[in-house]
């Protein structure tokens, strides 16, 4: 028999010439056949699915009203410059408000780690504002601070802008503040135990060895949270300033015709797509990294 | 109690410790003096008036069965524990002091642990030159240059710049061995540092083991090893239910027990094949 030969072949005998046995081979090429098989059903049934909708979309009885109204290019070509500069305060709205809800979320993450009855005021602070802060809706946090705020008329308010991305920042904080918390946690004690064997500090140990591994490891879920951001960024406009969404609606207005509205949204998707890439990424990485570590 | 100051070590016996002993104001040659240390974890009490004398470049083996406060021991000693009572004199200077600093104490004490605790996103170097370059402020290419040398002694200079996960049990303990030795420890604590270990990796970690004892290292071993027990000992601690019960030369504990407990112990070894 030929398999009984191969085996002969690739025996005990120092790096010979390697041929896969008639097994192996019988096995790749089943395994061909069968992803050869799985392709061509992919296809056909995608095909069939999409031609189904778009004949059932396109063949209803609305279709050109609709079309008119939600995908008119020209209309769609004319709101462009008004909905792109209104992305653009959104863009830089999220930045800020992405580094300022990172930056409060971490700060309360370590103190409500802390121990010690020295720090209880500064934990229960911070315990406070977890709870209260991932209750409260955006949108009353939002108009509190935005309405609110300049109604007691103190010099020195900052602009409306200034003050929903404040609302934004100590909303998405409280939520990163768990997310970070349990990265901490997850932290094996003896970690800790070896860090401060060496005679590093609570605050070294936190710092060289906790923090570096608790924040790769939460590293999806914070930039998950970040995509969510990046959407309510746009509530913004509630309070007044024109951003993509408050633009596509004056556009709106005046044209009676909805398409500025895609617009904004194909806008955001594409402006959401880099962000979501890099989130699929670091999460791959981080999961391969867990099994090596399982591994060992 | 008296108070204590930071003493260095060159300044032993300025501060006598708890007067409640004859002994108490004799610390001549010893590094480590436990005297009636008591821990409980929740009700459950592990160590009961346990005293234990360490003399410079004294191996002492700590056996016993898992439970019997071994592990316990060496934490209190690191104060990784805080101890319900008693006294721990390290080079005279009373550690268990409540206005002592325990960071400035574990700078000078080394305790390398069962699972080898590197950091995982650190590589091998990063790994030994943070506690040099954080805790004793040495410059970052002196570290190195120190590290390296380490490294290069135990054989491992070629994974100076791999993360720990791409090595073996046995480099990995070696690496964390060197880890600690680098801050050049007065007292090293090694805490069952092959039971984590495939059998053929753990005498790669023995042998550097019985290199620092020939160096002079100070230590506190706690280990299931009796073969290694009795090559490396200069005294064997038999713990049993919170206590020193039975110490002395290896080849007495080991060989000749006085008492009944540690020859039942010593028999269960033998049953399951440590004993060589």
């Amino acid at each position: 028999m030929t398999a009984h030969k191969t085996l002969e072949v690739g025996g005990l005998e120092p790096p010979t010439e390697y041929h896969p046995s008639v097994w192996q081979r019988e096995r790749e090429a089943y395994r061909r056949r069968q992803t050869f098989r799985s392709f061509v059903i992919a296809t056909i049934s995608t095909a069939v699915v999409g031609v189904t909708l778009v004949l059932v979309i396109t063949g209803s009885p609305g279709w050109e009203r609709v079309k008119q109204t939600f995908f008119n290019a020209e209309v769609a070509l004319d709101a462009l410059p008004a909905v792109a500069e209104g992305l653009w305060l959104n863009l830089r709205l999220l930045v800020g408000c992405a580094i300022g809800a990172l930056t409060v979320g971490l700060l309360t993450a370590l103190a409500r780690t802390l121990r010690g009855p020295v720090f209880f005021p500064l934990r229960a602070l911070a315990t406070l504002y977890t709870y209260g802060f991932r209750g409260a809706p955006l949108i009353i946090v939002l108009y509190l601070l935005v309405f609110g705020v300049p109604g007691l008329r103190l010099s020195g308010t900052p602009s409306v802008l200034v003050l929903g991305g404040i609302a934004l920042v100590i909303t998405y904080g409280a939520y990163l503040a768990e997310v970070f918390r349990a990265g901490i946690e997850s932290i094996h004690p003896s970690q800790v135990a070896a860090a401060r064997s060496l005679g590093l500090t609570y605050r070294q140990t936190m710092r060289h060895v906790v923090l570096p591994q608790a924040i790769r490891r939460v590293s999806p879920p914070l930039l998950n949270d970040m995509v969510a951001l990046q959407k309510d960024v746009g509530l913004i406009s509630l309070a007044g300033p024109i951003d993509a969404i408050r633009a596509a609606q004056i556009e709106t207005a005046q044209s009676y015709n909805f398409t500025p509205y895609v617009v904004a949204g194909v806008l955001f998707i594409l402006l959401a797509i880099p962000l979501i890439a890099v989130t699929d990424w670091v999460t791959l990485r981080a999961a391969r990294r867990q099994s090596a570590e399982g591994a060992r | 109690m008296t108070t204590s100051e930071p003493i260095s070590p060159t300044t032993p016996r300025s501060d006598p410790g708890p007067g409640d002993r004859p002994d108490a104001d004799d610390f001549s040659g010893l590094v480590l003096r436990c005297r009636g240390i008591r821990k409980s974890f929740r009700g459950n009490l592990v160590l009961r008036d346990l005293d234990l004398d360490v003399a410079e470049h004294d191996v002492v083996v700590l056996i016993g069965a898992s439970g019997s406060g071994k592990s316990t021991l060496l934490r209190c000693v690191n104060l990784l524990e805080p101890i319900d009572d008693g006294t721990i004199h390290l080079d005279g200077e009373h550690i268990t002091a409540p206005q002592v600093n325990p960071d400035r104490v574990r700078q000078r004490i080394g305790m390398v642990f069962q699972a080898f605790n590197l950091f995982p996103h650190m590589t091998v170097l990063e790994n030994i030159t943070l506690a040099p370059e954080r805790v004793h402020k040495v410059p970052r290419a002196t570290a190195r240059e120190k590290a390296m040398a380490l490294l290069k002694r135990v054989g491992l200079a070629d994974k100076a710049h791999e993360y720990p996960d791409r090595l073996s049990g046995g480099q990995q303990q070696r690496v964390a061995i060197v880890r600690t030795l680098i801050n050049s420890p007065r007292l090293l604590l090694l805490d069952e540092v092959t039971s984590a270990l495939d059998p053929e990796l753990v005498g790669e970690v023995l042998t550097m083991i019985r290199d620092l004892k020939n160096e002079g290292m100070t230590m506190v071993i706690a280990t299931h090893e009796m073969g290694f027990a009795r090559q490396v000992a200069d005294r064997v601690c038999f713990l049993e239910g919170g206590r020193i019960l039975e110490q002395g030369p290896p080849e007495q504990v080991l060989g000749d027990p006085v008492e009944a407990r540690t020859r039942r112990f010593l028999q269960r070894i033998i049953e399951a094949g440590r004993l060589s």
